[in-house]
């Protein structure tokens, strides 16, 4: 596709500063294809696999060098429950809140989570760690009630569990952070 | 006009040790061409690697370990030095509660599949199976088993197979076995589902016994035929040609590795029915199970409506949860006007509770490939997407794996198989919106847009994708189609009901012994599938109610069990077959909170497009919520009727229209439940925090202190070794002293 600003130059220059190298590549190949703006879920993924969440900074950009109104941008990233519009912490805990992890007590773990954590839903832990997140079902319905943190997947968990499994995660930035001042 | 002779385009077969040229041929010379090179690859690791061992690989199966019993596998081959065992991945099964399942099949021997395998059990496998053929009976799937058997009988269980009145393999086999001599204890005899080798009018003249560990499937038509079998075959080592049923059936495969298992052989497996059996990675392992046959078949004939002729007279209708007819949705797109044509996957499973897309992507992804080929080539499709949720990562890795794979063997791109149909396929990501599985929110998503439905009609079939004519299916639509090609469309019409072809696949969850995957025929009742697949509801309690087809579905109470499946009795008794998910409710389950909760989630998903959806549900949950906190009337009851019936009459697109489903049916069936929260301020099924009471009980409490000790609003009083007293003024029914309290003192009422 060819420019479409008289300032394109300065569009893209912006744009990699906010975006960097990558997804400005990524957006790139996307407007050599036909129908480009379809593209623009799959490129707010790709921001969001890259800096953890959306900054109005970087829908702005995208909006920019995908020639796509700053609001129908906005909006799209707000409509959708995956898009994160705030940053996450070094962890993020998705409870799984589908009805077989419900059924099998779900709720439960949820609140001792809050409890534990001090925080609700959508929310960050003051000192960075941990996000807490409520889930859609994640398909392992066979080993509810399920947590996630990051990648990995907890299975029937209960709340006694809790605060055992998050020691582990609180273990490892400790562990990260005397290794850090060991070597300074 | 695709049957003719025509030139190839080069195209390397794999990487660039193989390199076709200029191949002259028909469709089908190049299809045997591509299937053949495959098997000899395939033959050819069998002859060095005879020995296989086979782990799952899906989404559950790593969250339960299984990619630490691969890799422990695969470091216990390296250091024995082994060079003949193949070590593979396969899908899921669907067996979930039983995850990491492995299997390891050696040459003339039963195959041996273990559950819940972890690293230390993986050495126990490698010393005491593989090194010293001694398999380990405690860790059997759905085992321990006493022993392995020499021989299996497995018989086919359908309505169809048996000769006469009243004859029956399984009942006739032992006494048969035992007049000829043979020690009963070396023979397991099971029942499986249909095999599918019934096809060719011998209903109700012979029955089907599938003999292992040779695989043999014999047709059986009288007990003569069965004695010459234990004959020959059991005592002699002979194969019996003249009763040996011969091509590859529907069911075998599967049942050849797991037909002993009572799990999966009351189901039949259809658009299951490679996982658990191939590799979900390799094309290879895909043209060996007649992987392309049918889309080669079609292209061979080159005759969109015949395709189409098919579908229909299979009977197949959409298994997304509408029931359309899939046959009358292609012959629309097809006859449109405009030639730019679309055809577009729905594996935006989003109803929790639901995971039949995300296994059949993960297990068997080139079967849904090849069904979408053969579906844009029926309506005449040039672009083909699938639309994949964001949260299914392995899923989409393996649907990406697989159409490049296509690319690379020339089934997908320019002129497939060399005829001159065009098509290709790209993958689209969702982002998590529960309303994309809506048509046409489905469309604006893949468009980019927020994904909001739109009134209808047109109908996409007619005005769909960029404003074509589009056709949206379902993931499990599409696994059904190569096996409407390839076993016949009268052989899949005749399963299932006169209304409802096939089968259709459920994800048990909930209260249930069996949680997994589990395809069965249309017509199979509710409490089959519940009791006998199943297993039952854990613990002893009673059962409840079944809640089907997710937030769009209803509850279906215990008394009407006998219930059969198919998409109209579910709907007039309130519910729907939606997509497939099943949960099982038991006594300890609070109908109303159950709604309330089905309520919560359509109205976070409600896309906020229309007035009656978007208010309408927020109303609903706030009574709803009400009645749960104790502070419902009998007043409320009848207005959530009211605002549930016009939510269903005036919503814009199916989510808002089948939203008060739930309510609506729990309403009808378990109207005692809301009036004892109304009118008694009780909760029968104890779940509702609000309406619960705590106390102590004098006869049981030894004044431990305990209670008191954890309770986070000190309402707890009495001193060491006095009884203690709860304030119900202060209490906040956290339930925190009936969890601390060692003697069961605290009652809950």
């Amino acid at each position: 596709m060819s420019t479409s600003t008289d300032n394109w130059e300065q569009v893209q220059a912006t744009a990699k500063q906010v975006l960097g190298d990558n997804v400005v590549k990524f957006i790139e190949s996307c407007r050599a294809e036909p129908n480009p703006e379809s593209q623009l879920i799959a490129v707010l993924h790709k921001v969001q696999a890259e800096y953890g969440y959306l900054a109005e900074a970087h829908l702005d950009a995208v909006a920019q060098l995908m020639q796509i109104p700053a609001a129908k941008v906005a909006g799209v990233a707000s409509f959708y429950h995956y898009y994160r519009l705030e940053p996450r912490g070094r962890f993020l805990i998705n409870i799984c809140m589908g009805t077989a992890c419900y059924v099998k007590g779900a709720d439960r773990v949820a609140q001792k989570l809050m409890d534990e954590l001090g925080i609700r839903f959508g929310e960050t832990t003051t000192d960075g760690v941990f996000t807490l997140e409520g889930t859609r079902c994640i398909g392992t319905c066979g080993l509810a009630p399920v947590m996630m943190i990051d990648d990995k997947v907890h299975a029937e968990v209960t709340p006694d569990q809790v605060p055992v499994i998050l020691e582990k995660y609180l273990d490892q930035v400790r562990r990260a952070g005397s290794e850090t001042s060991g070597r300074t | 006009m695709f049957g003719e002779i025509r030139v190839f385009r080069q195209r390397p077969f794999d990487g660039n040790s193989h390199n076709l040229g200029e191949i002259v041929g028909t469709v089908q010379d190049r299809y045997q061409e591509l299937s053949g090179q495959a098997e000899a690859r395939r033959q050819e690791q069998l002859a060095t690697n005879p020995i296989l061992i086979q782990v799952g690989s899906a989404t559950c199966e790593h969250a339960a370990g299984s990619r630490e019993v691969f890799e422990e596998f695969r470091k216990h081959i390296v250091a024995s030095g082994r060079d003949d065992i193949l070590l593979h991945q396969t899908g899921c099964t669907g067996r979930c509660s039983r995850e990491p399942i492995v299997g390891v099949f050696v040459p003339g021997q039963i195959p041996i599949k273990y559950e819940r395998v972890d690293r230390e059990l993986v050495h126990q496998i490698f010393t005491s199976h593989v090194q010293n053929n001694q398999p380990l009976l405690a860790h059997v799937l759905d085992g321990p088993v006493e022993r392995v058997y020499a021989f299996e009988f497995l018989c086919c269980g359908s309505h169809r197979c048996g000769w006469e009145e009243g004859a029956n393999l399984e009942a006739s086999l032992p006494g048969l076995l035992k007049d000829a001599g043979v020690d009963l204890e070396q023979v397991n005899i099971a029942r499986a589902s249909c095999f599918g080798a019934c096809s060719s009018g011998n209903e109700k003249t012979c029955s089907h016994v599938l003999v292992k560990p040779d695989k043999v499937l014999y047709r059986v038509c009288s007990t003569d035929d069965l004695k010459e079998i234990i004959e020959k075959h059991i005592q002699g080592g002979q194969i019996v040609d003249r009763l040996r049923v011969g091509g590859k059936t529907i069911g075998r495969k599967f049942f050849e590795i797991y037909g002993d298992v009572a799990f999966f052989n009351r189901q039949t497996r259809v658009a299951l029915r490679h996982n658990g059996v191939l590799d979900p990675g390799s094309i290879t392992e895909y043209f060996h199970y007649r992987g392309f046959q049918a889309l080669a078949k079609v292209l061979d004939k080159g005759d969109p409506n015949w395709v189409i002729e098919q579908v229909k007279k299979s009977k197949l209708r959409g298994r997304g949860g509408g029931g359309f007819p899939t046959g009358n949705k292609w012959t629309m797109a097809a006859k449109a006007a405009e030639k730019i044509r679309y055809i577009i996957c729905n594996a935006d499973e989003g109803d929790p509770g639901a995971f039949m897309d995300r296994s059949m992507l993960e297990s068997d992804p080139f079967n849904v490939v090849e069904g979408m080929i053969i579906g844009g080539f029926a309506i005449g499709a040039s672009r083909g997407f699938f639309y994949v949720r964001a949260e299914y990562p392995l899923a989409i890795e393996r649907i990406q794996n697989a159409i490049q794979e296509c690319r690379r063997h020339g089934l997908l791109g320019k002129g497939i198989l060399g005829s001159d149909f065009d098509f290709d396929l790209e993958v689209r990501l969702g982002a998590g919106a529960f309303v994309c599985g809506e048509e046409t929110a489905l469309i604006h998503s893949i468009e980019g847009e927020r994904g909001q439905p739109r009134i209808r009609p047109p109908y996409p079939t007619e005005s769909g994708l960029w404003g074509k004519p589009t056709v949206i299916n379902n993931v499990e639509t599409f696994a059904n189609i190569t096996a409407v090609i390839n076993y016949g469309a009268e052989w899949l019409g005749q399963i299932g009901t006169p209304s409802s072809g096939g089968t259709k696949v459920f994800a048990l969850a909930g209260k249930i012994r069996h949680t997994g995957l589990v395809e069965v025929p249309m017509g199979m009742t509710l409490r089959e599938l519940v009791e006998e697949i199943g297993g039952g509801v854990v613990g002893g309690k009673k059962l409840k109610a079944v809640q089907t087809g997710g937030p769009a579905g209803g509850c279906i109470p215990a008394h009407m069990l006998d219930l059969p499946i198919d998409f109209d009795s579910l709907s007039k008794a309130g519910s729907i077959m939606g997509s497939g998910g099943m949960i099982v409710l038991d006594e300890d389950d609070c109908m109303v909170d159950v709604a309330k909760f089905f309520m919560t989630f359509s109205q976070d998903e409600s896309c906020g497009k229309c007035t009656p959806c978007r208010e309408g549900t927020t109303r609903m949950l706030e009574i709803l919520e009400r009645i749960t906190h104790g502070k419902g009337t009998l007043e409320d009851l009848g207005l959530l009727e009211r605002l549930a019936k016009l939510v269903k009459k005036s919503s814009l697109c199916g989510l808002g229209r089948a939203a008060p489903n739930p309510v609506l049916s729990t309403l009808n069936h378990f109207r005692d439940e809301y009036i004892a929260h109304v009118a008694d301020k009780r909760c029968p099924a104890k779940k509702c925090a609000a309406l619960l009471r705590y106390e102590i009980d004098p006869q049981k409490c030894v004044g431990c202190t305990v209670c008191a000790r954890n309770c986070p609003v000190t309402c707890i009083s009495g001193s060491r070794r006095e009884v203690h007293v709860i304030d119900q003024e202060r209490c906040i029914k956290c339930g925190r002293c009936a969890e601390v309290c060692r003697f069961n003192a605290v009652l809950r009422t």
